[in-house]
């Protein structure tokens, strides 16, 4: 990914919040729905799953953080070549990142997996089923 | 331990070290008042007798690294810590007007709250029995205030009970004890329980219902005078001329009981959360201010560690300065890590595999706070809280009201959203700092309508966007098995090298756990370089 399109994109995210320019249509339209019950994530498609969860850490435009550690860019992540792996990261977890298994359910898994592996400059065309997750809880 | 030799404890430590190892010196350290086999100990610890320049190293100046500073500064030896932060006290924070602080993503913030009014976005209570941390603050003379967990008047809220209207604690409090007694009183009489218990027991039993639940004689709960001194009555006592008091109707059985608003008694229960229980007066990091006044010039700020190397002859870690990008290093014989597993996963470091393997074993609990400031304390003024936490199921979980200044004309300052695991964790911190503040109002409105045209502003939270512990604490869970795999790996010395903090203790997101962890590992690194003199 182009690093100054990145910046670029960061810089224009700020400048509206901070000029509260912002309308709440337009926030409405893009926010995900908050849980107002029970343990999983309300959220059902993957791109509000992934800006209800995926995003706190991996950040908005999944080109991850850095500070005293990181967290990963999910954005060009070659590791997600082989769905198998996000999918068994999001499960299990990966050091600090803490297992997903009981906030999302099978088909939420597959739909965020699949977002994420054709979103963000990645490209893979596979898709993985609820089913095919399930078989690796 | 009585000692009738005339040894020196550290004399006979050397002694138990040379001929029978290191774990039976740490046994007789125990027994000998060094290092705490009851937490209570914790207000007596201390060590003896560094051997000459013997140096130690610490990384990160949280509660568990500035406690191993300042005891083994007083053991005699050379101390020195890394800290990636401006300033002390990493978890143990607090934010006020003037302040800035950005999160991982690069969104900064700046506290725009009054003079005087605070926000503690992680620690915020410290119970009695937390002796450790407690025996700091008042050995460095930290004022120390209640902290007001159960307030009898704060609100329990649901949409899905009671019509969406909050009702007050002392309510659900009085009605579900009045409920539960009245129904064991009443399976009692008619016989259910004449197997468990003799005749006289039953009749004991029953009186105590009967006191318990405030039942009438007929023991039934409901609308009376004496249930009214526990719920609060519909017209209260008042002089003169005044209208007699008067009883108020409960809360429907079944609607209580499905509400499931008795869960919200059983917190304040809890010992963690007993009275007394304490905060400290202008806020959490008035702990972390008295613990870096005790360590002039031994903290080095803005110190990012990125790699840590043992040998034969010492430590050597090297570090960024975050200021300037200039890369350094800092040697030592011995090194004490606090830094949270959830970043220490991500540091080269070279201590064997099980201790490797435990730090990367170890998930960060989510959780976010809210602080919003309101233009007066309608809390006070219109609802009569004072102090305390109102519990709803809504995103935000929970209000927590000031524990001070109370009847203060002004500003105040309160917990307008605190969560802990569970979706809405990450949802808060998934959001912008912008939006997290503008969904506390918006759902915090729904029990204090005050909010609508009394907000000023606010800042908020999430811990996995803090830039230097990325997460709220180390997640061992329920999960017993993680604990039995690792544990003792991530607290047992490698080499030179000993992992202190909240994630090496068994009070975990209590800054006790950080406490006991750092004399609990700095006694154990003690008795092995004195064992080897
Ligand atoms: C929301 C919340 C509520 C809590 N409530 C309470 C409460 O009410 N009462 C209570 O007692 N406790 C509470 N706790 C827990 C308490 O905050 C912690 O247990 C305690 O502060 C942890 O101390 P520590 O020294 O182990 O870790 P930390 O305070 O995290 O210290 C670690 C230090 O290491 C530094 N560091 C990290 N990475 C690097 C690096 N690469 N290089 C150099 N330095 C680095 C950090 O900046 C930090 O200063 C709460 C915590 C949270 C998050
Ligand atoms: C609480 C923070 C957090 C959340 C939420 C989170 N992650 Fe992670 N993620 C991490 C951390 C930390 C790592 C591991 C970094 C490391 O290796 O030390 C990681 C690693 C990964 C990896 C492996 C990347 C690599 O290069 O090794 C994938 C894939 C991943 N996450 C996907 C996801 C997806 C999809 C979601 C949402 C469903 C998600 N994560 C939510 C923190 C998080």
């Amino acid at each position: 990914m182009n690093p100054l399109f990145t910046y670029a994109k960061r810089a224009t995210t700020a400048t509206l919040l901070a000029g509260g320019l912002l309308t709440a249509a337009a926030q409405a339209a893009d926010e995900p729905p908050m849980t107002l019950s029970g343990s999983k994530i309300a959220a059902q498609s993957g791109a509000t799953i992934y800006q209800s969860i995926c995003q706190a850490c991996h950040q908005a435009d999944a080109q991850g953080a850095q500070g005293a550690g990181f967290y990963p860019a999910l954005a060009g992540n070659m590791k997600l070549a082989a769905a198998d792996f996000p999918v068994y990261v999001v499960l299990n977890g990966q050091n600090g990142m803490p297992p997903l298994r009981g906030l999302l359910d099978d088909a939420q898994i597959a739909e965020v997996v699949n977002y994420v592996r054709s979103h963000f400059g990645n490209h893979y065309q596979d898709q993985v089923t609820a089913e095919q997750v399930a078989a690796k809880r | 331990m009585e000692l009738t030799s005339g040894l020196t404890r550290r004399q006979v430590l050397g002694i138990i070290g040379k001929t029978a190892g290191v774990a039976a010196m740490y046994q007789a350290m125990t027994a000998l008042g060094y290092a705490g086999e009851s937490t209570e100990a914790a207000t007596r610890f201390a060590l003896h007798g560094a051997p000459k320049d013997t140096s130690i190293l610490i990384l990160g100046a949280g509660i568990a690294g500035m406690t191993a500073a300042y005891e083994l500064k007083k053991a005699g030896y050379s101390v020195k810590i890394l800290e990636y932060r401006e300033k002390a006290g990493g978890r143990c924070w607090t934010l006020r007007g003037g302040d800035t602080f950005t999160e991982l993503g690069g969104a900064t913030q700046k506290c725009e709250f009054d003079p005087g009014l605070y926000f503690n976005p992680g620690p915020w209570r410290l119970p009695y029995n937390h002796y450790g941390i407690l025996h700091y603050a008042k050995t460095f003379g930290v004022a120390l205030e209640p902290f007001i967990q159960v307030n009898y008047n704060a609100y329990v809220h649901s949409n899905k009970a009671f019509g969406g209207k909050p009702v007050r604690y002392r309510e659900v409090q009085a009605d579900y004890q009045g409920y539960m007694a009245e129904l064991l009183a009443k399976s009692i009489n008619q016989g259910a329980l004449d197997q468990e218990m003799t005749l006289q027991e039953r009749e004991m039993v029953i009186a105590s219902l009967k006191s318990w639940g405030a039942l009438d004689d007929n023991y039934h709960y409901g609308k009376t005078i004496s249930a009214a001194w526990r719920r609060g009555f519909e017209v209260n006592a008042g002089g003169g001329l005044m209208p007699p008091e008067a009883a108020s109707q409960p809360l429907a059985r079944r609607e209580l009981i499905e509400s499931a608003f008795w869960k919200r008694i059983i917190t304040g229960q809890l010992v963690e959360f007993q009275s007394s229980i304490f905060q400290p007066v202008g806020g959490m990091d008035m702990i972390a201010q008295a613990f870096a006044r005790q360590l002039p010039g031994t903290i080095r700020y803005n110190a990012k560690v990125t790699n840590i190397h043992q040998d034969e002859r010492g430590v050597s870690v090297q570090y960024t300065d975050t200021v300037n990008g200039q890369a350094l290093t800092e040697q030592a014989d011995y090194l004490v890590c606090t830094i949270p597993a959830s970043i220490l996963a991500q540091i080269p470091m070279n201590v064997g595999a099980p201790m490797q393997a435990a730090i990367h074993s170890l998930p960060y609990g989510a959780s976010s706070k809210v602080g919003l400031q309101f233009k007066r304390r309608f809390w006070e003024q219109d609802d009569f809280i004072y102090g305390g936490i109102s519990y709803t199921d809504l995103p935000i979980r929970s209000i927590s009201y000031p524990s001070t200044d109370y009847g203060h004309p002004g500003k105040g300052v309160l917990l307008g959203g605190y969560t802990w695991e569970g979706p809405n964790s990450y949802e808060f911190t998934a959001m912008t700092p912008a939006q997290r503040v503008q969904k506390a109002v918006e759902y915090g409105a729904q029990i204090h309508p005050q909010y609508k045209t009394e907000f000023d502003n606010g800042v908020a939270v999430g811990w996995h966007r803090v830039p230097w512990t990325q997460g709220c604490y180390g997640q061992w869970g329920d999960d017993e098995h993680l604990r039995e795999q690792h544990y003792k790996n991530l607290c047992d010395i490698d080499g030179r090298i000993v992992l202190a903090g909240e994630h090496c203790s068994h009070i975990p997101a209590w800054q006790e756990g950080a406490v006991l962890s750092a004399q609990d590992a700095i006694s154990r690194l003690h008795a092995k370089i004195v064992a080897q003199q």
